[in-house]
């Protein structure tokens, strides 16, 4: 193992993730931007991925969390749309128009007393660096062209390392099944080149598939645009290749705190530290390795 | 499973010497991902229609593989939905190829406790008779001040709103024909 | 919109991010206000007084689009002197009928103007004196009893007739002059009042006033977008008179971003209005001919020849229908088999009927893609109906509650009904979905939109086309040879469709060519206007005439909208004649020059002659914009160049409604059926006009100040989640929408719970006089209590889509709502009064004891609430 080149590919900015992937030749990396500012819960993107992925129903309860009863992500869902109910945030007032289409005098404040809904259609964040990724044993989540990461059910044992390597708690064994799932981005859709079904049904386009340099800079005129119009609370999630996980694939335009929607303020790839780890790990390999060549009397070990 | 399969099944070993030196790509790839196509590809033809549930009438297009719809989405081309579907059309395929669906005829006879079954033929054929006995014993020629009624009041119907207008216009001439004017649907209700 | 339409919310959203404001004005807090710039909560059951408050506010400030008012609104005419409205009257207008309960119109007229011959008092009511027998529960009391409701019921899209053209005053100062008059009638809806009775503040009414009046007029134009939170109540049609007396107003009728737009519920529920599976028409919008009024075919249509406007050639569109039924048997010599059509006597609407059939009157029905005895209002009734009959019929996709009533209804377990002892015959036949059948639904903005058959249907399951087709060839079997003369209309109906496949399928394409119609020659008509009244034509549905054009089915065309105008003309097919937009003359002014360049739609091209622009003119192609029709004239050639109400007798939009609306030519606030608030108004507490059934089975509360009251303090409103889709048939029984909404639930708000004690997630018991449902409680505060003429009021909110079956279940919403009915159009009301309590229901016989207990408490008799007049 070349434990030296590993340092930069497991944290830190990284232009060319499926390049970095042994993919020559390949496309532009895809990814999706979901703007929250326009999403109106109407949970299309959840039923659209089960149909197409043919995701099993993730059980019927009632959960008291606002119209959310998915919950959160996980094997068997691979879009949620949270909801959160807020007081004290009445709906900005918008300039009105005069009859000649000039801006009238007056704005009125926003009532003091409303409430606001925020709406947000969680997925997975297809990370630079994906921790999921990293630590899969097997080989079945792994890097496709596009520069999306994928679970290969053909290859998926269930170990469940993935689990808790996911900083944002995204991907999750399937009870009764017993392997790995989450979002693949749609890769067989990809392939074909259509979009995710997801972001092919969303009414409003909350949910915005494409190019990711292309949907990080449409974010970012969006965010001005938003902030222009007297919403200073707009603010982009996970698109910086400078965060901890290297940026996402899949970012997002919030209207609060992320922990608001409860996603983690500062997600960090949990295999960041990996080389220095595995520095470590080797040595006490190689100690094993003495001691079970000892034991055994065979060569195998020493080839580590 | 011994300790040299162990490793070599291991994608970072497996591939030290490929361009995915830590086996996160490429070299990962298995021959399911190799071989995957969007069932879309794969269908036999591809149906226009239209979205059942509310009156926006969002554009569809239904995949259709071995006579069986495996896919239905939004419609690009509609300039009413530009492809897009709500939680509800986007369910379609699940409600056309619902396990949930009765496909069989269903019968229950007066007073009975149990589902039976019926022929088609034998159903439709019994309904013939009931309406035609029905008109007959229920019959209205004209009121008590002699004025033209024509019509029966015994039988009635409710339904047309999730049908095509095909299918309101047949029930519509047939009922008129009948003199069955308790004809109604959803836009009532 | 975004709740329940979020497809076509999708265009709100494009407005709103080129700087449109989105106003949201709703009893609950939805999806739709989460996007909207204003957010405005009103009271269940008060939108006339807000809207009653937008058209004062327009009047008072002179804000409105004078010159379109003059124009093209009714504004002008002048008035009778014997006119009276509810500030005279307490409540009512002049001309109610105490007795009757209804209304009789003759002091609204035009001054001078003939009092139409439908008004002539001719079409009295029949139906209570048959069903009546001595038994009050037999009998139904409104204002369908009378000559105005019936009428209301037979004039469909052509308005009502009135005979010449009134005296007008442009200048709009006489005293009795439309616009005098509704200025008069609106003033009491100040800002204050409004507040008063919708329980909103008076800074935030006002706000939306300015948002409206600053954005129409010539350069700007406001929509305004429903759905059935304006239509289900027992004042409805009186809702969307309000709205578009506004939009008239403010110029926002057959103007680009403007209208009122309907936003439907059912992929077809607007054809199957077109082509009406409803009692009281024929297709495109022809009345079924009354008892009383219609003896002959003269009598159908001889007054419509006499007005003008297009509903003038309605002898062409009848006999054009009736040949295309009878084919070669109707003739000029026998009326065109007028004689075979069936009369109406008074109000066959649904509930009518389902009152009917519980009383045991009604013998088999059929349930054609509907589930009442979830989606109805007061669906115990229409299960108590269900089990009174001696068939029923059910077609539907999956096993539906209004199938299985016999061994699952609630009245099982409460031992009202036994199994055994249910006489229905139940035959369940599967249909076939969308995608295994062709045909054409006409969406919510009447566009007609072919889909494909993919796959065939599976096993029994087979068309709705292939079953009515199939039961009437085997009907005429039945009776072939038979020279009783009943059965000649059987005989003699064209039913004789090209079949296709192992099922021997109908052609729905052939079906539709019949709709279209064809001429002398037999090929395909192009559009309504070559129907003729001799018999040399025929069509289905004289509105659709057109959809087969060119022998071609126009509703399957299919030209992506991103290679078209914005108009998008080729795809689908809109009635009437491919038009996209109705009453789009009035997009041009008086002279036939657009209002502006911004607001540019139809317009009149002087050097060519002809009305042109981005639409299909809806007018005379050629007729000059300054045209003024001789007075003989009739039909189309008595529209004048200035007159884009084409379907209006008077081709001006009414403000004021001289004739055709049953409960008053103007509409004023009433409070719903029940209601725990006294109208704030007035003494008249209820639309007096309504229709309310006073049986046993359909108690109502008492209401307002009346003793009693106080046993249902809250307000109670059902609605619809986007998870599901109304009575749940199409989304009960899927897992993927299923597990989104998976099971009833109520919305209060956090004071509310505070005041019942009642625990987010916990049960509740919502009782009515009717029964008592359960669900689980969301604690929201997306419901807030209103401060309503000094007192709070709660609102409890309900959607309406479950029922016990499916994989998604609760109670049904609909157990609680009363029968009682808007007189124009016989819909419910769905506001009412409520009380709601801390845990489940009772089980058993216990359940009715339970409401039993409340009824006598509020001292209850099948006569409360059922006043016309307000004692």
């Amino acid at each position: 193992m070349s434990q030296a080149s590993t340092g930069n590919r497991l944290s830190g900015p990284l232009h060319d993730v499926a390049g970095e992937a042994g993919h020559e030749h390949h496309p532009p990396r895809m990814g999706f931007f979901t703007d929250t500012s326009v999403c109106i819960g109407c949970k299309a993107c959840e039923v659209a991925c089960k149909e197409w992925n043919a995701v099993p129903e993730d059980g019927l309860s009632l959960s008291g969390m606002s119209y959310d009863n998915t919950v959160s992500l996980g094997a068997s869902t691979w879009r949620h749309v949270a909801f959160i109910e807020q007081i004290g945030h009445g709906p900005p007032a918008t300039e009105p128009f005069a009859a000649d289409g000039a801006p009238a005098e007056t704005a009125e404040p926003a009532n003091p007393g409303d409430i606001r809904w925020l709406m947000s259609s969680d997925v997975c964040k297809h990370c630079t660096h994906a921790a999921c990724l990293d630590v899969c044993p097997t080989g079945s989540l792994f890097r496709t062209e596009f520069g999306t990461v994928v679970v290969q059910d053909d290859i998926c044992n269930g170990c469940g390392y993935c689990v808790p390597a996911c900083p944002y708690g995204v991907i999750d064994i399937r009870p009764g099944d017993g392997r790995a799932f989450k979002c693949t981005l749609c890769y067989d859709r990809l392939g074909a080149g259509l979009e995710p079904a997801c972001a092919k049904a969303c009414p409003t386009q909350s949910i915005q598939f494409g190019e990711l340099d292309e949907l990080r800079e449409r974010a970012a005129d969006r965010v001005e645009a938003l902030h222009a119009a007297g919403r200073p609370e707009a603010r982009l999630y996970g698109e910086s290749p400078d965060d901890g996980v290297g940026g996402d694939g899949a970012f997002f335009l919030l209207l609060d705190e992320p922990e608001v929607y409860g996603l983690p303020p500062d997600p960090v790839v949990t295999t960041r530290d990996l080389g220095a780890m595995w520095r470590h790990a080797a040595a006490a390999a190689g100690t094993m390795v003495v001691a079970v060549g000892a034991a055994f009397l065979t060569s195998r070990g020493r080839r580590r | 499973m011994g300790v040299r399969t162990w490793i070599e099944g291991w994608p970072a070993y497996r591939q030290l010497a490929g361009p995915d030196p830590l086996g996160r790509g490429v070299a990962a790839e298995s021959s399911g991902s190799r071989d995957l196509v969007a069932r879309t590809e794969q269908a036999d033809r591809v149906v226009r229609s239209i979205c059942p549930y509310c009156a926006v009438g969002c554009g569809q297009r239904v995949y259709v593989k071995d006579e069986q719809v495996t896919q239905i989405e939004g419609d690009p081309d509609s300039p009413i939905s530009r492809g897009r579907l709500c939680p509800k059309g986007s369910a379609s395929k699940s409600l056309v190829t619902s396990p949930a669906r009765v496909t069989k005829v269903r019968y229950r006879r007066p007073h009975g406790s149990e589902w039976e079954d019926l022929e088609l033929d034998t159903a439709v054929d019994m309904i013939a008779d009931r309406v035609v006995r029905t008109r007959r014993e229920t019959w209205q020629d004209t009121d008590d001040e002699g004025r033209v009624l024509r019509r029966t009041m015994g039988i009635a119907s409710l339904g047309g709103a999730t049908l095509d207008n095909e299918e309101n216009y047949l029930m519509k001439k047939l009922y008129t024909a009948l003199g069955a004017i308790q004809v109604e649907n959803q836009a009532r209700i | 919109m975004a709740e329940a339409h979020p497809v076509g919310f999708q265009w709100v959203m494009e407005a709103k991010k080129r700087g449109a404001t989105v106003i949201h004005v709703d009893p609950r807090f939805t999806r739709t206000s989460a996007l909207a710039d204003v957010y405005v909560s009103l009271r269940a059951g008060s939108d006339i007084a807000f809207l009653g408050g937008l058209v004062n506010y327009v009047l008072e400030n002179e804000l409105d689009f004078r010159e379109y008012v003059v124009a093209y609104t009714n504004a002008a005419a002048i008035l009778r002197e014997d006119y009276q409205g509810p500030d005279d009257l307490d409540g009512l207008f002049s001309g109610y009928d105490p007795d009757g309960r209804h209304y009789d119109s003759t002091t609204w007229q035009y001054e001078g103007a003939d009092t139409p011959s439908p008004g002539s008092g001719e079409m009295t009511e029949t139906e209570p004196a048959q069903g009546a027998g001595g038994d009050p529960s037999a009998s139904r009391v409104g204002g369908a009893a009378g000559r105005a409701a019936s009428y209301g019921d037979t004039h469909g899209s052509g308005g009502a007739a009135i005979t010449g053209k009134p005296r007008r005053d442009e200048t709009l100062q006489h005293p009795r002059c439309v616009y005098q008059v509704i200025k008069r009638h609106f003033a009491r809806y100040t800002p204050e009042v409004v507040s008063q009775v919708c329980g909103v503040p008076e800074d935030q009414f006002l706000r939306v006033a300015r948002e409206m009046t600053e954005n129409s007029g010539r350069e700007r134009t406001t929509a305004l977008c429903y759905a059935v939170g304006w239509t289900h109540h027992s004042v409805g049609a009186q809702y969307i008179r309000t709205a578009a007396i506004l939009q008239a107003l403010l110029g926002n009728i057959g103007r680009p971003g403007g209208g009122i737009l309907a936003l439907r519920g059912h992929a077809s529920i607007q054809g199957s209005t077109d082509i009406p599976t409803l009692f009281n028409l024929l297709p495109g919008y022809i009345p079924m001919p009354h008892a009383n009024a219609h003896p002959d075919l003269e009598s159908l249509v001889g007054d419509e020849e006499k007005q003008a406007g297009f509903w003038g050639n309605m002898r062409s569109y009848v006999v054009s229908l009736l040949k295309s039924w009878y084919g070669d048997a109707a003739t000029a010599d026998n009326d065109f088999c007028y004689g075979w059509l069936p009369r109406l006597t008074g109000n066959h609407g649904t509930y009518q009927t389902v009152a009917d059939m519980a009383d045991g009157k009604v013998k088999g029905y059929f349930l054609v893609g509907e589930n009442p005895a979830v989606g109805s209002a007061n669906a115990k009734m229409q299960r108590r109906g269900l089990a009174s009959l001696d068939w029923l019929v059910v077609r539907d996709l999956v096993m539906i509650e209004s199938a299985t009533f016999w061994r699952e209804a609630p009245e099982i377990e409460t031992g009202e009904m036994r199994t055994e002892d249910i006489a229905t015959e139940v035959f369940v036949l599967p249909a076939a979905a969308h995608t295994e059948k062709d045909g054409t639904f006409t969406n919510t903005q009447r566009l007609l939109q072919w889909h494909h058959k993919a796959v065939e249907p599976p096993d029994d399951a087979r068309s709705d086309l292939w079953f009515y087709f199939h039961l009437g060839r085997r009907i005429r079997e039945k009776l072939a040879g038979s020279t009783d003369e009943r059965d000649a209309p059987l005989l003699n109906l064209t039913w004789d469709y090209p079949t296709d496949g192992p099922t021997a399928d109908p052609s729905a394409d052939a079906v539709l060519r019949e709709i279209n119609g064809t001429g002398p020659d037999g090929s395909a008509l192009s559009a309504y206007t070559e129907l003729k009244a001799d018999g040399s034509t025929r069509s289905g549905c004289w509105i659709y005439c057109g959809v087969y054009a060119d022998e071609a089915n126009q509703a399957a065309r299919r030209k992506p909208g991103q290679e078209q105008t914005w108009v998008a003309p080729e795809w689908g097919w809109a009635w009437p004649a491919n038009r996209r937009m109705l009453y789009n003359r009035a997009a041009a002014d008086r002279d036939g020059n657009p209002w502006s360049e911004r607001k540019r739609y139809v317009w009149w091209d002087a050097k060519a002659g002809k009305w042109t622009g981005e639409d299909v003119p809806d007018f005379i192609p050629d007729r000059d914009p300054h045209y003024v029709p001789p007075e003989s004239a009739t039909g189309p050639d008595a529209i004048a160049g200035d007159d884009p109400f084409v379907m209006q007798t008077d081709g001006k939009a009414w403000l004021f409604a001289p004739q055709g609306v049953a409960d008053g030519p103007l509409p004023t606030h009433y409070e719903p059926p029940e209601s725990p608030v006294a109208n704030p108004l007035y003494r008249q507490q209820q639309n007096p006009a309504r229709e309310v059934y006073p049986r046993r089975d359909n108690l109502l509360h008492p209401s307002g100040a009346q003793p009693g009251s106080e046993v249902f303090p809250y307000v109670f409103t059902t609605y619809r989640v986007t998870e599901h889709h109304t009575a749940g048939g199409m989304s009960r029984t899927l897992p993927y929408l299923s597990e989104l909404q998976p099971e009833l639930f109520v919305e209060i708000s956090p004071a509310l719970a505070d005041e019942r004690k009642l625990q987010h997630l916990g049960w509740a018991t919502v009782v009515t006089a009717r029964t008592a449902i359960e669900a689980r409680v969301l604690v929201t505060d997306r419901m807030r209590p209103l401060t309503v003429d000094g007192r709070t009021v709660h609102q409890v909110g309900i959607p309406w889509h479950w029922g016990p079956g499916g994989l998604s279940r609760g109670d049904a919403a609909n157990d609680l709502v009363a029968v009682a009915l808007d007189p124009n159009v016989h819909i419910q009301d769905k506001v009412g009064s409520c009380d709601i309590r801390p845990g489940r229901r009772p089980r058993g016989p216990a359940l009715l004891e339970y409401v039993e207990e409340y009824r006598r408490r509020a001292g209850i008799t099948e006569l409360t609430g059922t006043e016309g007049v307000t004692p």
